[in-house]
């Protein structure tokens, strides 16, 4: 801690820090800011579903008997998991159009105004995601018993109706906890969208920022709102897991404050594979 | 029928042909084939030669019209593994839906009977293998004994024309395997066809209207059970039932 003793005195006292602009960015903030979580909130959520659908899409398409189709899963995942969002960012919003491939216009859906930036920032968000989500319904897909898919094979379904039907629902299990830790990830990662532009939480505490010249103040209140999103989401997560886990008469999952805080929390030790 | 896996062959030329209403019963030691040539019957696993006619049709294939044989699509295999009940030595009960929607999902999926007789028919079934109190219990909540008559509840929901039994009671509990014993000597004498892979002999003896001797991958012998248990005619015969016994 030699920094801290090297401060100048007022600093370590924290006469600079400015509580009332401090609170009063956190419990009023202006609306542009509001507007800009909302933006970071809905960015999120809709990335994330897209990711899961097309996640699915290419987790099955990897189960194809035809190789090219494997093939070209495998190589999408690899490309995609080995470079970085921000790379991929700017590649999709400026890259393609420089080269006159596709650029993101502004388009109206429903009477709603969305630029062309939140386009390609949705887009990147959910096509990144896709690569993980891909790996993570697989590992659920395979930790099903393969005697779970002959019984129902067995009874006459067909494999399309043993995996909506049998391996699917099962999966679930699996896949909610890594897909929950990812949806918290993916909510950090949308403030990676200030630097194509998109007005969301992060460009607002900045613009703020770069009025007021509060630099800790407003960024301090930035992630605070961050937080807040991010313990929601935990909560409403391991909601999600223990009703799951109680379907199925098994062992419950870490409770929120167990994992909020990793107390009592070993990496495993809460998913029980198979109740059996 | 021939199946190898790899250069292991596992079944070396079975033939057999069973009646309706016929209870065959199938010895022999571990690793003869017994469970390859049950999952072979509803096309768990491809076959490299022979064919598999249930109530005349072939099971899996197709044949052409120069008679080389060809995989069936999925819907047909679909359609006639749903005539074929097959029971697992791990029960294999799916954990997520109750011994009530065990038994109902065939039924209400394959066959798309209405929701409302597809249940009714379901808790039948589960009174009829004595569970008439855990329609609602999930499978991680009942004991082996009682999963594996949900499972047999769930193969009959289908009104299959043959049951395949593969070591039904071979991972229960001694005290559990009696209950499981009655629920097939019931179906047994109501005349199903069944096809049953078992180390219980005296069940076979009892139950049994044939008693088939497999090893390596081939049929040694096969006859009454009076015959094959008490007068066998093939020394690995009575070298098997000798270490059993
Ligand atoms: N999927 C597979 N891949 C490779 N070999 C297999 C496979 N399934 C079975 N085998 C082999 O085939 C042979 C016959 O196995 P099978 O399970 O049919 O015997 P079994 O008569 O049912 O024996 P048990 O009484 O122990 O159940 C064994 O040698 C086994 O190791
Ligand atoms: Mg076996």
């Amino acid at each position: 801690m030699t920094w801290l003793a090297n401060l100048p005195v007022s600093y370590a006292v924290g006469l600079h820090f400015d509580w009332i602009f401090f609170w009063h960015a956190l419990v009023r903030p202006n609306s542009s800011f509001l507007l800009g979580f909302a933006t970071t909130i809905y960015i999120s959520i809709i990335a994330m579903v897209l990711a899961i659908l097309l996640g699915l899409f290419l987790a099955l398409l990897r189960r194809s008997r035809l190789w090219p189709l494997r093939a070209f899963v495998g190589l999408y995942i690899w490309v995609v998991r080995g470079t970085p969002l921000l790379v991929q960012l700017v590649i999709v919003y400026d890259g393609f159009a420089a080269l006159g491939l596709f650029s993101f216009n502004d388009v109206t859906v429903l009477g709603l105004d969305i630029q062309g930036v939140v386009q390609a920032g949705i887009v990147t968000l959910a096509a990144n995601e896709a690569a993980y989500m891909a790996e993570i319904i697989r590992a659920g897909i395979s930790s099903v018993a393969i005697g779970q898919s002959e019984a129902g094979l067995s009874l006459g379904m067909t494999p399309g109706q043993v995996m909506r039907r049998i391996v699917l629902p099962q999966a679930v299990r699996v896949i909610i906890p890594p897909l929950g830790n990812d949806f918290n990830a993916m909510m950090k990662s949308t403030s990676l969208l200030a630097t194509i532009g998109v007005s969301e939480l992060f460009l607002n505490a900045q613009e703020i920022n770069s009025l007021t010249f509060r630099t800790f103040e407003i960024y301090s209140v930035a992630a605070l709102y961050y937080l807040a999103l991010t313990t929601l989401w935990t909560l409403v997560q391991s909601t999600i897991e223990s009703r799951l886990q109680t379907q199925v008469g098994i062992q419950r999952p870490p409770t929120f404050r167990q994992r909020l805080i990793g107390v009592g929390w070993r990496p495993g030790s809460g998913r029980l594979r198979d109740s059996a | 029928m021939r199946k190898h896996f790899g250069p292991l062959e596992v079944l070396r030329g079975v033939s057999l042909q069973v009646g309706r209403g016929e209870v065959v019963v199938i010895i022999g030691p571990s690793g003869s084939g017994k469970t390859t040539f049950l999952r072979c019957l509803n096309h768990l696993e491809r076959i490299d030669g022979g064919r598999i006619l249930i109530n005349g049709h072939l099971i899996g294939y197709r044949q052409r019209a120069d008679d080389r044989l060809v995989e069936a699509s999925r819907r047909e295999t679909a359609q006639r593994r749903s005539e074929i009940g097959f029971v697992f030595q791990s029960f294999n009960l799916f954990p997520h839906m109750t011994a009530l929607m065990n038994v109902a999902c065939g039924p209400l999926r394959v066959k798309k009977v209405s929701r409302s007789i597809g249940l009714q028919e379901a808790a039948d079934l589960l009174v009829r293998v004595g569970l008439a109190d855990k329609l609602e219990a999930r499978p991680a909540h009942l004991s082996g004994g009682q999963q594996q008559r949900v499972a047999i509840a769930r193969a009959l929901a289908m009104k299959p024309t043959l049951m395949l039994f593969d070591e039904a009671t071979s991972a229960l509990d001694p005290e559990m395997v009696g209950e499981v014993l009655a629920v097939m000597r019931e179906l047994a004498e109501g005349g199903m066809t069944m096809v049953v892979v078992t180390h219980e002999m005296g069940f076979a003896a009892e139950v049994a209207d044939r008693v088939v001797m497999m090893d390596q991958g081939q049929i040694v012998e096969q006859g009454a059970p009076r015959q094959v248990f008490d007068a066998p005619a093939q020394p690995r015969t009575r070298d098997f039932l000798s270490k059993v016994l």
